[in-house]
């Protein structure tokens, strides 16, 4: 089933949380809207489930238009952030609840349910209530609760939004193997980029109630689109500046900027360097490096993380190295090295970028 | 019994507190009633408590309480749903509105209840022989005031407050998400609320309703103004306790009291037994 939203908008009250919205989601897919808190992606997943009413704008679900239908009529499985499981009944009644109010008979709902138990690896509990399970295990049970009637469209609020860490990525790879699995149009909202680029086949990135950039994980992640974008994106160094002789001056560093970014003389911009995209040494390399004293360094994660301060501290830069390259560079607190960044994507002043992305 | 260590001390000294209190208010005072029931004699407090005026009056006093609490289960779950639920111009007004049962003394409320219901007063007159519903009953109409009607009304007045105001609280922490969660399982609004309302909002409806149910058996003021008090039909039993008073029989007023005694407290206790099973039901 592929779903499509047109042009939907939605205000409550003052607030505009969605602002001329259109997006397809392809068949089968799982997709990830992804912005922070306040962009809209919740709305949007809420007005695609029918649970609020966009103020313009339809909804269609395959060819039909289910802008006006309800939410029980949509055939769609809803699975929320704090689980909403219904609290008085047993693991079993709640995962039967879809199939009993639509009056599937006793002889069918029992395998059904039993099947169900099997998939979220919780054979034996169904005698036990929710209160008795932990947070990974309920959420497991409203996924569950949400496949039984076997929905043709999944819909996921923030759906690890409530785990710790640790259960937080086993269920994230559950899921991503469940979807293998079934291949059921899937759209998930999340504030973790991590997560979104793990878990989806297709990112959405939502601020302010538009749409910043979609596109597949890799995409996304190797063309930034926009300042926005680049930011949410993980850890990155950012600096400011104004366009000099068609270059935009970081520190003693001189990048040229591209033409698509559509910078002219004068104009301010932003830069973003990420911090595995800079390379550290001992020797200069021209006007694409920079002199720099190291602050700190710390060895203890997949890769070396080197604070650094250029131009007598006014500047900080932080860079990531793999380990191999930092033990032959060994460096130590108070060093002067030249950094020189591999890739600089420069973007007109943040504010304006994005006015002009929409 | 094991103590468990807690963050305040003082379970001797709370508890001390706490026993001494209910004797002297509650405990000791109605002993002393089983006390003084039982100085006429076996055989007077059986003629006092078990007269047919008596019975017909403990008929009265515990049908008419059971049919106002039961009234008031769907009205107060109606107004506590209303209150909770909607945002309307009025809606504090109505909010206290509830509540003057409680505050008004009850014979302002069994005089303002008699001058609307009577025959002739402004509800009352509907329900003549010659008002717009009393007509379809025949030629005597429907008399409100002065019939066990008249008492269940009285009675539905005073325990109104109780289901609204135990429902009010819980059906306000209701998690929105369960009736969105129950809906995007197919569920419809009648199928939502009673697999998913009722059920949460069910020991409080129960607790209220027992709470109504126990005030409406002890009412006096607002009822005997209202219920026209002929022995055998409209008497309540705690009119004719007074009227054993008003004749100095002691004994025999206390024999109902006993009666009337036993048979609350039985009562209470099975129904707060029931609530407290469902309670853990819910909560397991």
């Amino acid at each position: 089933m592929q779903i499509s939203v047109r042009g939907v908008s939605k205000n409550f009250g003052a607030f505009r949380a969605l602002d001329n919205v259109s997006l397809d989601i392809p068949q089968g897919q799982l997709v990830a809207l992804l912005g922070p808190s306040g962009s809209g992606k919740t709305t949007l997943l809420r007005i695609i489930a029918g649970l609020e009413a966009p103020d313009e704008g339809r909804i269609f679900y395959g060819d039909q238009d289910v802008t006006n239908c309800s939410t029980r009529d949509r055939g769609i499985g809803f699975v929320f952030q704090h689980y909403a499981l219904f609290g008085h009944m047993t693991i079993f009644d709640n995962i039967a609840f879809g199939l009993r109010v639509r009056k599937w008979k006793n002889e069918q709902i029992r395998p059904r349910v039993l099947e169900l138990l099997r998939l979220i690896q919780l054979e034996g509990m169904e005698k036990r209530f929710p209160s008795q399970l932990s947070g990974g295990q309920r959420q497991r049970v409203a996924l569950a609760r949400a496949l039984a009637a076997q929905p043709q469209v999944m819909l996921l609020d923030e759906p690890f939004g409530a785990l710790d860490a640790k259960v937080r990525a086993d269920l994230r790879r559950w899921i991503r193997s469940l979807h293998d699995e079934i291949h059921m149009t899937s759209v998930f909202v999340t504030h973790d980029q991590e997560e979104a680029f793990e878990v989806a086949d297709f990112v959405v990135v939502m601020n302010r109630g538009k749409i910043e950039q979609m596109g597949t994980p890799d995409e996304v992640f190797a063309r930034p689109a926009s300042a926005f974008v680049t930011d949410f994106l993980g850890r990155v160094n950012v600096f400011h500046g104004r366009v000099q002789n068609g270059k935009a001056q970081i520190g003693e560093l001189e990048v040229s900027v591209e033409a698509e970014h559509g910078s002219v003389e004068g104009d301010t911009f932003t830069a973003y360097i990420r911090p595995h995209e800079v390379e550290i040494d001992r020797e200069p390399h021209g006007p694409e490096s920079m002199q720099a004293a190291v602050s700190r360094v710390n060895r203890t994660g997949s890769t070396v993380k080197v604070a650094l301060f250029a131009q007598d501290g006014q500047l900080p830069i932080d860079v990531e190295l793999p380990h191999e390259r930092e033990a032959t560079l060994n460096l130590r607190a108070g060093d002067i090295v030249w950094v020189y960044p591999r890739q600089v994507r420069v973007f007109a002043a943040p504010t304006a970028s994005v006015e002009s992305s929409s | 019994m094991k103590r468990s260590h807690r963050v305040l001390p003082g379970f001797g000294l709370s508890l001390g507190i706490t026993l001494l209190y209910l004797s002297i208010l509650v405990l000791i005072p109605l002993s002393l009633l089983f006390w003084n029931a039982g100085g006429g004699g076996w055989e007077h407090f059986k003629s006092a408590a078990f007269s047919p005026r008596a019975l017909a009056s403990y008929k009265i006093t515990f049908g008419a309480s059971f049919v106002a609490a039961t009234i008031n289960l769907f009205a107060g779950m109606l107004i506590a749903w209303v209150l909770v639920r909607y945002r309307f111009p009025g809606r504090s007004f109505m909010d206290a509105l509830v509540d003057l049962p409680f505050a008004l003394p009850t014979a302002v409320g069994g005089i303002a209840l008699t001058t609307a219901y009577a025959p002739n007063g402004f509800i009352g007159r509907q329900f003549a022989p010659d008002g717009i519903i009393g007509r379809h009953f025949g030629p005597e109409g429907l008399k409100l005031a002065y019939t066990p009607i008249g008492i269940v009304i009285a009675l539905t007045f005073i325990s109104l407050p109780f289901v609204v105001r135990t429902v009010q609280p819980v059906l306000g922490g209701l998690d929105a998400q369960l009736e969105e969660a129950a809906s995007s399982l197919g569920a419809n609004r009648f199928q939502t609320f009673r697999r998913v309302i009722f059920p949460y909002i069910w020991p409080a409806l129960l607790t209220g309703w027992t709470l109504g149910f126990a005030r409406a058996l002890g009412e006096y003021g607002s009822v005997v103004f209202i219920a026209g008090n002929q022995p055998l039909k409209t008497e309540i039993v705690p009119l004719l306790i007074i009227t054993r008073l008003e004749e100095y029989d002691y004994p025999g007023a206390t024999a109902l009291a006993v009666v009337m005694l036993t048979a609350s407290f039985s009562l209470l206790l099975a129904i707060n037994t029931l609530s407290r099973w469902t309670n853990r039901r819910a909560s397991a």
